[in-house]
């Protein structure tokens, strides 16, 4: 038998320095190492949120120390529009790429997944490596156009050609800065490629003895599913990524039409298309927006379960659901693209498919509800965070239902509604799926508990804030506010909406202070927080058979054996209200 | 706690239905004639997912305070789902999502699959950053060509005219308003010169990106309502991000009589010679 | 769901061998039914074999997207403008295709040679495999000069940045393959009938370099 096992895993726990915390092959140090990036990325990204929102409706206002960061895109102070746009573009890139695909998937997935399924580490540690430090080189390579040339690119996250493809004559950020974003964008595919890779053959191959597929827990689909979207979407951004870069450097002419003056510059260019830039980008950028929130959606199922002490409601609706998500995902690129040009018709299919992902994505908030339905609720922070994801997850996903329908996204489409929609469903409702995650793994994780105080303390001011941010957005949408204006003050139209927008902004300020709580509540309780046992929640997975924090091994050479779902909660009969997932004895033998 | 987190839920709900339902923040006004069905799919859609937002939030918040734990004895329900439960929210669902685009349908084919009348007004509009330029065809109701070496903003032929020798461009009008007249058809041809811009009035319910490279044209007929509001004068935004100056990037919209129309164009052209 | 009665661990039979080899088969690894459990006494951890044969089968499935994705840009692209001139291509690639055809029959040869645990002539085969691989490279990078000599660079027409991107991605990815071919030249002795799953995953690559190079030729010649 073991003749066919070839490359046996390196055994033995490195003992030095770099190998054990840096260059670690590791799972569970890749996934914190993945953690901290996606970690340190979010603080940049609310602080660029919050200088935007300060610029927004006070103009005019002197920051303080912006000057120092960039004297040209703040001189005195004072943010330029460009600079503006720069950092809207820097935002949208680290939050989209950095924050959202990183931390969910890659930290806690990498973490949890070979645990979850009884294995000792990825099936492939060195590509997982590997996967890491590409990102973190793209990362880098990103946050370096902050430093050279104009400053970062102006073209935002969706680089829409030819603005992002001509170079310097098209704006401050569109030279070096632009071609930095194209390099760190190639680089993040690649490392997601291979984590996606390692992800989906961990699932597939390494699943301990009895843990059938539909007896994984939730959020091992979840990551198993998005890593699928991750394989098939980021080959396409890469190829776009290639022919954007050629375009900008080496001449050709993939998405730059013939006969463009640029401030009365003539670009040399000839017989591209603009369109084919947005196809290609939408068709990743569609599955990656469930890649942001799908991990959320298996974290809050397997949280919701835990602290309702209740069997998910609908365990195979909830698979079939982001299955459908997952394939319903690849056809609806087209909805961003109503006004775009396209053909009307196409448009029209597009958007019937776009309604119809609407119809999983229901299933699931069902579900979530049946879950809680007759439960014995246990609401600590992690339980709380969970609830809010729902919540949001419903706000943000109804407002997608205008933005579907052709006819009606004519008005609200590139307005605020917009902005409000995705910053809710995507943005927030993913990012409490992480707050979540953090409060129910780091035990697991740090060896500590969290203090739950500071935790609850923390997601009330979160959780009334991002109301009070996005929800206005809404409001403003309705109004014909566009997004991407630098100021409010050269539309007459725009003026009278500029209270609301200070309201936002206020908001704004309180819930990025809010966030401190957090970083201290994390970093204090890695150090000082109460020592954890080994299932300090009373769940089922296998990462609570496990000490805390795990052995480098995991079960420390045991093979665990499961013999049944991960969530028997309450179970008649049992002597506790949970039944681990490896728990061999009969549980209606009492 | 359950009854904060149910309470916090349900104050968020009401506040989010009372602004709609009081148009505190609400749709500009309509002056086109195929505004009233976007409207009217948008006031459907609002009440749907208003339907449904209340009924998931205020059961989430019911949930969450109804079943916590209060420390007595009381199992939870052991339930591994119900698929009849499954199978009819899975098809309600799919009902009234796909019945609702279904029925938005006719309001998008009018707009977008049938082309403009024949003697529908003509006019250009052009892009660049960061202003928009309006060409009429002029008495011989041709557009001449565009030269690209020619465009130049500084000289003041920004769309590259050749007037001397294209004979068709000879009478044609560019202006940096958009004049057009009150309850007639008008069909807009979209370019751009350099990078990606939008054309986007509220008012009219219009909105179509201008991509380089392409001539998109798009169809509307401003409603008698049109001139009743702020002079007949309405903001022509971009919305497509284009650079530095986007936030500034507009211009504006009149309409007017024909009678008014026809003596404006004149006088346009008489400037311009 | 369906987990209220106590069931046994359910033992699947394995997954269905892949390029049909010997060894492949009854190695007991399933899904879901304990990977790791092969260790004997100490319980040693290894990955299945099955596993490599997945992670490649994924990575292939990445380049499809890939090369999907710049066919379409191609297709589109060729479609939308009258800018397109069809660049002549230099007859050395079809001697390349031949090359690089012969050196997919070598690996097979390798590997039939290998499960006759015949040492020598699998080496041999190998180190053919990898020397037309070089030839390979060698000739499409003839062909750029040829071109280059025309006076058609990258951005001359779009016919010709879409024969220096397909050539240069297949060629990128090819280089993969042929590294990984010396990797298994360096490692020759360690292989044997049953030992092999490197030089199996290597070949489904390799073949489909070989199938990809096949697929782009055709596209960049096709008139449609």
């Amino acid at each position: 038998m073991e003749a066919h096992a070839v490359a046996t895993h390196a055994h033995a726990a490195p003992t030095g320095f770099i190998r054990k915390y840096i260059f670690s092959l590791d799972h569970k140090v890749i996934g914190k190492q993945y953690y901290f990036l996606a970690l340190f990325s979010v603080v940049v990204g609310i602080l660029l949120s919050v200088l935007m929102r300060w610029h927004l409706v006070w103009p005019d206002a002197r920051i303080p120390l912006l000057d120092k960061l960039s004297p040209t895109g703040a001189p005195g102070g004072i943010m330029t529009p460009e600079y503006y746009l720069s950092l809207l573009t820097m935002h949208g890139t680290l939050m989209v790429f950095f924050v959202l695909t990183t931390a969910p998937q890659s930290g806690f997935g990498n973490f949890l997944l070979p645990i979850q399924i009884g294995a000792e580490d990825m099936a492939f540690p060195r590509l997982n490596m590997l996967s890491f430090w590409v990102t973190f080189a793209g990362l880098v390579v990103l946050l370096s156009s902050f430093f050279v040339g104009d400053g970062p690119p102006l073209s935002g996250w969706t680089a829409y050609t030819p603005l992002s493809a001509v170079g310097s004559v098209a704006g401050p950020g569109e030279g070096t800065g632009q071609t930095l974003w194209v390099i760190s964008i190639a680089l993040f595919c690649v490392g997601s490629l291979l984590g996606a890779l390692n992800f989906i053959t961990t699932t597939l191959d390494l699943r301990t003895r009895g843990l059938t597929l539909m007896r994984l827990p939730l959020t091992c689909w979840a990551w198993f599913i998005t890593a699928v979207l991750a394989l098939l979407s980021f080959a396409v951004l890469f190829a776009a990524g290639v022919l954007l870069l050629l375009d900008r450097v080496g001449g050709t002419s993939f998405f730059v039409p013939a006969g463009l003056v640029v401030s009365d510059q003539r670009i040399a260019h000839s017989g591209g298309s603009p369109l084919l830039w947005q196809h290609l980008f939408w068709f990743f950028g569609h599955p990656e927006v469930y890649i942001a929130i799908l991990p959320g959606m298996g974290i809050t199922s397997h949280v919701l379960s835990t602290f309702s002490r209740k069997p998910i409601f609908g365990y195979r609706a909830m698979v079939y659901a982001m299955m459908a998500i997952g394939f319903l995902g690849f056809m609806v690129w087209g909805h961003h693209m109503f006004v775009s040009g396209m053909s009307p018709y196409v448009g029209f299919a597009f958007s019937v498919f776009t309604m119809a992902i609407g119809v999983p994505s229901a299933i699931k908030t069902f579900n979530w509800l049946g879950t809680l339905w007759g439960g014995k609720l246990r609401l600590n922070t992690a339980m709380l965070f969970a609830i809010g994801f729902v919540s949001l997850f419903v706000s943000g996903g109804l407002s997608g239902l205008f933005l579907a329908q052709p006819p009606v996204d004519t008005n609200l489409h590139a307005t605020y509604f917009v902005v409000g929609h995705f910053h809710l469903v995507m943005g927030v409702a993913a990012i409490f799926g992480m707050f979540a995650g953090t409060f129910f793994w780091f035990p697991k994780m740090f060896g500590r508990m969290m203090n739950e105080t500071l935790g609850k303390i923390h997601f009330w001011i979160t959780f009334v804030g991002v109301y009070c941010i996005f929800m206005p957005m809404h409001f403003l949408g309705l109004e014909g506010n566009i997004r991407r204006y630098s100021r409010f003050t050269d539309v007459n139209f725009l003026v009278p909406l500029i209270p609301l927008h200070k309201f936002m902004t206020i908001a704004a300020f309180v819930t990025a202070g809010a966030q401190f709580i957090f970083l201290f509540n994390l970093f204090w309780s890695m150090f000082k927080g109460e020592k954890a046992t080994e299932n300090p929640w009373e769940a089922t997975s296998l990462e609570w058979t496990v000490p805390s924090p795990p052995p480098f091994d995991n079960f420390a050479g045991r093979h665990p054996v499961v013999y049944r779902g991960p969530y028997e909660f309450s179970v008649p009969g049992a002597p506790k209200d949970y039944v681990m997932q490896d728990a061999p004895e009969p549980v209606a033998a009492h | 706690m359950a009854l904060a987190i149910a309470l916090v839920i349900a104050v968020i709900t009401v506040i989010s239905v009372y602004v709609f339902w009081a148009h505190v923040w609400w749709l500009p006004v309509d002056v086109s004639t195929h505004g009233a069905s976007i409207d009217h799919q948008f006031m459907m859609t609002l009440i749907m997912t208003g339907i449904v937002f209340v009924l998931a939030q205020l059961g989430l918040a019911y949930f969450v305070w109804k079943y916590r734990d209060r420390g007595d004895r009381r199992p939870a329900k052991y339930s591994h789902g119900n698929n009849a439960l499954e199978i009819t929210w899975t098809t309600a669902a799919f009902i009234v999502f796909v019945g609702l685009n279904l029925l938005g349908y006719r309001s998008w084919a009018s707009m977008r699959f049938t082309p403009a009348a024949a003697d529908a007004l003509r006019v250009e509009v052009w892009g660049e950053q960061f202003q928009f330029y309006f060409r009429y065809p002029g008495p011989d109701g041709q557009f001449g060509p565009t030269h690209v070496n020619l465009m130049n903003d500084a000289t003041g032929n920004a769309l590259g005219l050749d007037r001397d020798n294209d004979p068709a461009s000879k009478d044609d009008i560019v202006t940096a308003t958009l004049a057009i007249p009150v309850n007639r058809e008008v069909e807009l041809i979209l370019h751009s010169k350099d990078v990606g811009h939008s054309f986007y009035v509220r008012e009219l319910r219009v909105h179509q990106d201008l991509v380089p490279g392409m001539a998109i044209p798009i169809h509307f007929t401003a409603s008698e309502d049109a001139l009743n509001y702020n002079g007949g004068r309405y903001e022509i935004v971009c919305t497509q991000l284009c650079g530095l100056g986007h936030y500034k990037m507009r211009a504006f919209l009149q309409v007017m009589t024909q009678e008014d129309f026809d003596k404006w164009l004149k006088q346009q052209a008489e400037e311009q010679q | 769901m369906g987990s209220t009665t106590l069931t046994p661990p359910k033992t699947k039979p394995p997954r269905g061998t892949r390029l049909g080899k010997p060894g492949r088969s009854g190695d007991g690894f399933g899904w879901g039914d304990g990977h790791g459990f092969s260790g004997g006494p100490g319980g040693g951890w290894s990955v299945p074999a099955r596993a490599y044969r997945t992670g490649m089968w994924l990575a292939l499935g990445a380049i499809v997207m890939l090369f999907a994705a710049f066919t379409s840009a191609l297709v589109v692209r060729r479609g939308i403008s009258n800018d397109w001139v069809p660049t002549a291509l230099p007859r050395i690639l079809y001697l390349n295709t031949v090359i690089l055809a012969a050196s997919s029959l070598t690996l097979e040869l390798g590997r039939r040679a290998l499960t006759a645990d015949l040492a020598t002539q699998f080496s041999r085969w190998l180190y053919a495999t990898a020397g037309l691989g070089i030839a390979f490279v060698a000739g499409q990078l003839t062909a750029w000069h040829q071109l280059a000599a025309r006076g058609v660079y990258l951005a001359t027409n779009p016919s010709s940045s879409f024969f220096y991107l397909l050539t240069a991605a297949h060629g990128v990815h090819l280089l993969g393959g042929i590294a990984a071919l010396a990797y298994l030249c360096w490692r020759v002795a360690g292989f044997n009938s049953s030992r092999r799953t490197a030089v199996d995953v290597t070949a489904i690559y390799w073949h489909f370099m070989t199938g990809l190079w096949v697929y782009i030729l055709v596209l960049l010649t096709a008139r449609f």
